[in-house]
């Protein structure tokens, strides 16, 4: 923030400090000459419009501009990190005493960090283990819990001549083909599902990501659920043993290997897909009903898991039930500690989580992220007070 | 000097816990399973290695030649405005060359250089079976691109620095052009041309991003330069970030101490070599 933004002189205005604010003062004594003509320099270059909105600002914010700035810094999950980039941002502008600042580490890192409590929150697109949580237990002597923030959807995208977007997707089907025994595109498994559609004989490549990623973990958390023996030979994590396929990096590198190569089929995020405007397939739910994946379908797989969402808010809603749910959803969470030592900090925490879910909520969708259902937020609102 | 030597350290302890639970068997076993915990580093060595050949074999024929023609043949402006472009080369960041590779190369290698070499050489186990694009030889191509600056500037320097006395003495004992290159000038560069290729070696070895936009990040070992593979510093830049249990971090670390140790050797016998060259060329014989 430097001396020519409206807010902070404006402060040092109402503080009657003016001078104060320049930040060469504290480090650089310039000489006096130099020092006042950099100084009626400044004040000619606010124009009346300026200093209109800096009074206006001042009015409002004096209060305020006497308080100390509240840093408060998290890392983690890469997958929300526009919408999160986006809510710090908002919630900067109506709480200037508070400024949160997020890496976007990775979810792995993310929980590495705030285990170490080199950061002050976390954020990860996989619930904590069992195991993580008791290290942090142990490291910082107090509980990590869990707020579900928004939720993503991974889709099945695919590259094959002569075949449109839409392709339906038994969970069969698609266990059988990244598990590598499912090897042509005409196999009776993908064909059964897609009366009508002319299915060459071609093979499948397999493209899965390469970089260890939350987009991996719903993934392979949902094939878990729907093939035991995914389970038992390759199971769910960031990064996994992969049976077959090609890796590429980020959801970029995997769009990319699918449209160039004929055949292919991978996974992106939903929002990526609707971006790229790569062909995507439907997804067969539980109910039988073949889904397509869109914020509303989304937010249904997440209300039809509310119903029995745990205290901790540790929940997989792939393969989510209800007729209207995309099974291949999940929430992606905040971790904050139970206790944070800093009041301060405390406050900062807390307000940011009740504003995200009340008005943060409204910005979701504009980014392509799906709500989180009525019942979760009035959950997360009780769940709050836990933070000691 | 600090610097290394904090770097080597920080890399043993960090590694410590793979170093004691995997031992040699680290670097001799095939299995990449996060979820498992079990983690051999075989591929990724292999990965690395073959791909850093590749781009050897493309780039030290070129680049030498280049520069043999920079410093023989080409007029001093042409010499010095190709030269130019040539480093530039070298300032371009390694994800663009990723980007160029990934959405240029790759058809271009599937449209032409795929059939052809399998109708020539698709008898060799190295030019077998189907191709995706992403692949060994393509991290090679891009590599070899990646490197061919260094070659050529450093190879092109060499080749200035011989003594004109040698080039005269040659051409007066009635050697033709072609030979005094050959039989002179480049044998007294000799040297000095190694080291730069051992440079251009050290930054293949070391290559991330490209790598891992083009190679198929798969983690297994193929005779077959057609097929997806994976390298050290890909996966490193892949994993690091996701990696959760300590096995996992410190097999990751023990990797870059791999690497390390690797671009390490290379870099002091290239700059034993350089050493030695530019004493022989200070002082005419």
């Amino acid at each position: 923030m430097g001396p020519w933004s409206g807010r902070s002189s404006a402060r040092g205005a109402v503080s009657g400090r003016l001078v104060v604010t320049y930040p060469l003062h504290g480090s650089y004594h310039a000489p006096a000459y130099f020092y006042f003509s950099f100084r009626s320099n400044h004040k000619m270059r606010m124009n009346s419009m300026t200093l209109l909105r800096s009074l206006a600002a001042a009015a409002m914010l004096a209060p305020l501009a006497l308080t100390a700035q509240t840093n408060v810094t998290g890392a983690g999950a890469t997958f929300p990190n526009v919408i999160y980039t986006k809510w710090f941002d908002e919630y900067h502008k109506v709480h200037p005493e508070v400024h949160i600042n997020y890496q976007s580490v990775g979810s792995g890192a993310g929980i590495r960090q705030v285990t170490e409590g080199t950061v002050d929150f976390g954020a990860s697109d996989g619930p904590m283990t069992d195991q993580q949580i008791a290290d942090f237990k142990t490291k910082r002597g107090t509980e990590i819990l869990h707020f579900p923030t928004v939720l993503g959807a991974d889709v099945p995208v695919y590259n094959v001549p002569g075949v449109a977007t839409g392709l339906k997707f038994t969970p069969e089907a698609l266990a059988g083909i990244f598990l590598g025994k499912i090897t042509k595109w005409n196999d009776p498994a993908i064909a059964s599902a897609n009366a009508g559609v002319k299915l060459p004989g071609a093979d499948i490549v397999v493209v899965h990501r390469s970089d260890g990623s939350g987009t991996t973990y719903v993934w392979t958390d949902y094939l878990s659920k729907v093939s035991s023996e995914w389970q038992t030979k390759v199971g769910k994590a960031t990064s996994v043993n992969w049976p077959v396929g090609l890796g590429g990096k980020g959801n970029e590198g995997v769009s990319g290997l699918v449209q160039q190569t004929s055949g292919a089929m991978g996974y992106v995020e939903l929002i990526y897909a609707i971006q790229t405007k790569i062909s995507y397939g439907l997804v067969r739910n539980v109910s039988g009903a073949f889904v397509n994946a869109d914020l509303a379908s989304v937010t249904a797989a997440a209300a039809g898991a509310a119903a029995n969402m745990p205290g901790d808010f540790r929940v997989s809603i792939t393969n989510a039930p209800g007729k209207a749910a995309y099974p291949i959803s999940s929430f992606t969470w905040l971790l904050i500690p139970a206790k944070i030592q800093d009041p301060a900090k405390k406050k900062a925490i807390t307000d940011f989580l009740k504003w995200m879910l009340a008005d943060g909520q409204r910005m979701t969708e504009v980014l392509a992220f799906a709500q989180l259902p009525k019942p979760v937020v009035a959950k997360e609102l009780k769940a709050i007070s836990a933070v000691k | 000097m600090l610097v290394t030597l904090a770097l080597v350290y920080e890399l043993w302890v960090n590694s410590a816990l793979s170093r004691h639970q995997f031992g040699w068997h680290f670097f001799v076993t095939q299995t990449w399973d996060p979820v498992a915990g079990q983690f051999g580093a075989l591929p990724f060595i292999y990965g690395t290695v073959v791909t850093s050949m590749v781009a050897l074999v493309l780039a030290v024929p070129a680049g030498v030649g280049a520069a043999i023609f920079l410093s023989e043949l080409a007029p001093r402006k042409l010499s010095d405005a190709m030269t130019f472009l040539i480093e530039l080369l070298a300032a371009v960041p390694s994800v663009i060359y990723g980007v160029i590779g990934m959405f240029v190369l790759l058809p271009v290698i599937k449209e032409y250089a795929y059939p052809a070499l399998k109708n020539t050489l698709g008898w060799t186990p190295l030019f077998q079976g189907p191709f995706y694009g992403v692949s060994f030889l393509s991290a090679g191509i891009v590599l070899a691109v990646m490197i061919l600056p260094f070659i050529v500037s450093v190879s092109r320097q060499v080749l200035m620095a011989v003594p004109q006395d040698q080039r005269e003495g040659a051409l007066a004992l009635g050697a033709t052009k072609w030979e005094m290159t050959w039989k002179v000038v480049v044998p007294f560069a000799k040297q000095g041309i190694f080291g730069s290729i051992f440079l251009a070696l050290a930054r293949a070895l070391g290559e991330t991003m490209a790598v891992t936009m083009v190679i198929g990040n798969d983690p297994k070992i193929h005779a077959s330069l057609f097929a997806p593979g994976y390298s050290i510093a890909a996966i490193i830049a892949n994993e690091f970030t996701e990696a959760t249990s300590d096995a996992y971090i410190s097999s990751l670390i023990n990797l870059g101490l791999v690497l390390f140790a690797l671009t390490i050797v290379i870099n002091g016998v290239a700059r034993l070599l350089i050493h030695a060259t530019s004493r022989h060329s200070a002082q005419p014989a």
